[in-house]
């Protein structure tokens, strides 16, 4: 099994393009290490903003540079950006539309061990609720790097959230990567699992499980939170079952932007895992996963428990 | 322009803003009032902008971070033909884009403001790329004096210091007023001037009313690798003398009658787009 950090993935790629691109910028809060921007500030230092930590200043500089022309990539763990200075997102960059990349790491409960603080798990709710914003949570290195190509080109703002630890692979070889569109990874007619970031490799896992039963679910890779694919999950709807995954609180991420489309297109059956409206567990990501089933196991046997087996 | 007329002028743009606020039923006429002299500088000597060309890419950058003293600014746009005059007669209306605090769909407005203390942050970030761009605009920045309790203001005055961006100027309109009382009732700022050059910028009181010594100040300007903090010493509601130096005219609107009075004291005999 290959694994790789997406972050990493992210950062290579960037390096690469701005090479060639002196528009593209990296802007950081002290957290060169923590993203792997250390290459990228060392060979590109006129690219590159330190800002220390200051995440208001560094979302509020990165739109004065979008304002010059340039295209910043602004880029520290999600826990800040998308609270610390949510209003310089809110004001700055979506309201104004200037021209820059949010790129929180360490998303969800990467940091599972350092505790509610560094837990980022109301990012995806908060950035829905900011009009004009595209959301993207890549599901592994490879899709991060044509993710990053896309972003490089496009003119329009955006947190994308990554996170920290090396995850399995989910593409290999050619990968499909249109944004807004998700990809439909399995099909089946008895349930379909939705899930985004770096819980789709376990909802593969789950689709696995369940088919060793003789139960066939479709699994969707929903990699763009907004532009939502809507046909996507009306197609997913068909199952007549509806189950989403997130690394992310249970309120207003993936799970609700499905059950938004579904209660006024298509009302389905729906289950919507996630992390419970709790502070959560502390421990290693693979623990508080393990502890609130956000497993190929645990997703499978929720599944189950929907479908009344 | 020599000082004379651009005070004649400021006193014109004051007029439209109280026309304006008396309108639309609301607004911040204090604030409002008290920059004008600064904005008026700044827009008809020192700038370098294009009204025809508000995107010209080589313009001098100017945000409003007290951006709730829009009417005053949305005039002297309008003065300068960015967008017709007429227009100002939409200020508030719902619908129209010029709405209660700057929006960048406003032409010549680069962002929007108006949450306090995100001015200075986005203007580090401009002259930061006119220095990395090796381009030669210079970017200002206005803040009201109670904005200064934001801590934000003081995350991007370490930047613009730590980055040397001589480029840069932070002007405060320093009313001594903020809308609960006077600011060293609500949160001390004294000693003020200390504290920005403690942050390592290059400090100077001015009133901001002496049109002339404000010319000076900038034309006299040298970038000497710090930024430059310019402390505006003013009076809030300036030019009406019912109003001059009262919290409660934060964003009190004129009546009718008031604005009669306001146009009698600032010398002017109306406004021409009303």
């Amino acid at each position: 099994m290959k694994t790789e950090a997406v972050r990493m993935a992210f950062t290579k790629r960037l390096l690469e393009l701005a090479r060639e691109d002196k528009a593209l910028f990296a802007v950081a809060t002290d957290s060169r290490g923590s993203v792997t921007l250390g290459d990228f500030a060392s060979e590109l230092p006129t690219q590159f903003v330190e800002c220390g930590i200051a995440e208001q200043d560094a979302i509020g500089v990165s739109a004065g540079l979008a304002n010059a022309g340039l295209r910043p990539f602004v880029c520290g763990p999600a826990c800040f950006y998308s609270l610390r200075s949510a209003e310089q997102v809110k004001v700055d960059v979506a309201y104004s539309h200037m021209n820059v990349k949010i790129m929180g790491v360490s998303g969800g409960v990467s940091y599972g061990a350092l505790g509610g603080t560094h837990h980022a798990t109301q990012d995806i709710a908060l950035m829905r609720a900011i009009p004009g914003l595209e959301i993207f949570l890549p599901a592994d290195g490879p899709q991060m790097e044509k993710l990053t190509d896309y972003l490089a080109g496009s003119g329009e703002p955006a947190y994308v959230r990554m996170g920290r630890g090396a995850v399995p692979t989910v593409y290999e070889g050619e990968v499909p990567f249109t944004p807004g569109k998700a990809n439909r990874l399995a099909a089946g007619q008895d349930a379909a699992l939705i899930a985004c970031g770096e819980m789709v490799y376990p909802a593969l896992e789950a689709a696995k499980r369940l088919g060793q039963k003789g139960i066939r679910v479709s699994v969707y890779d929903m990699h763009t939170l907004r532009p939502l694919d809507e046909a996507a999950v009306l197609e997913a709807a068909e199952t007549g079952l509806v189950v989403t995954v997130e690394e992310h609180s249970v309120h207003g991420g993936l799970g609700g932007a499905v059950a938004e489309v579904l209660a006024v297109k298509k009302p389905t059956q729906m289950r919507i895992l996630g992390l419970p409206d709790e502070w959560l567990r502390s421990g290693a990501s693979a623990e508080v996963f393990a502890h609130y089933g956000l497993t190929g196991e645990g997703i499978a046997a929720a599944v189950l428990e929907a479908m009344g087996q | 322009m020599d000082a004379e007329q651009i005070a004649r002028l400021a006193n014109q743009r004051r007029a439209d803003a109280i026309t304006m606020i008396h309108r639309a039923g609301t607004g911040h006429t204090g604030g409002a009032l008290s920059v004008l002299d600064i904005l008026s500088v700044l827009y008809y000597d020192i700038l370098r902008v294009r009204p025809e060309q508000p995107l010209w890419e080589d313009r001098d950058r100017f945000l409003l971070s007290k951006g709730h003293s829009v009417e005053g600014y949305l005039a002297l746009l309008a003065d300068l033909g960015f967008f017709p005059k007429e227009e100002l007669r939409t200020f508030s209306v719902a619908g129209s884009r010029l709405i209660g605090h700057p929006s960048n769909k406003t032409p010549g407005v680069e962002v929007c403001t108006g949450a306090l203390g995100h001015g200075l942050p986005v203007g580090v970030g401009m002259a930061l790329a006119a220095k990395r761009l090796q381009k030669n605009y210079r970017t200002f920045v206005v803040m009201g004096d109670g904005e200064q309790a934001e801590g934000s203001v003081w995350e991007a005055a370490m930047a613009g210091a730590h980055y040397k961006l001589d480029n840069l100027f932070a002007m405060i309109d320093r009313n001594g007023l903020q809308i609960s009382g006077s600011t060293e009732q609500v949160m001390a700022l004294e000693h003020f001037h200390d504290k920005w050059a403690a942050f390592g910028w290059e400090v100077t009181d001015v009133d901001g009313h002496d049109v002339g010594a404000l010319l000076d100040y900038f034309h006299s300007a040298k970038a000497g690798g710090k930024p430059h903090c310019l402390i505006c010493h003013t009076v809030k509601a300036k030019g009406l003398p019912f109003a001059e130096n009262q919290k409660d005219w934060h964003h009190k609107v004129p009546t009718a009658e008031q604005v009669q009075q306001g146009y009698k004291a600032l010398g002017v005999e109306g406004v021409s787009w009303a």
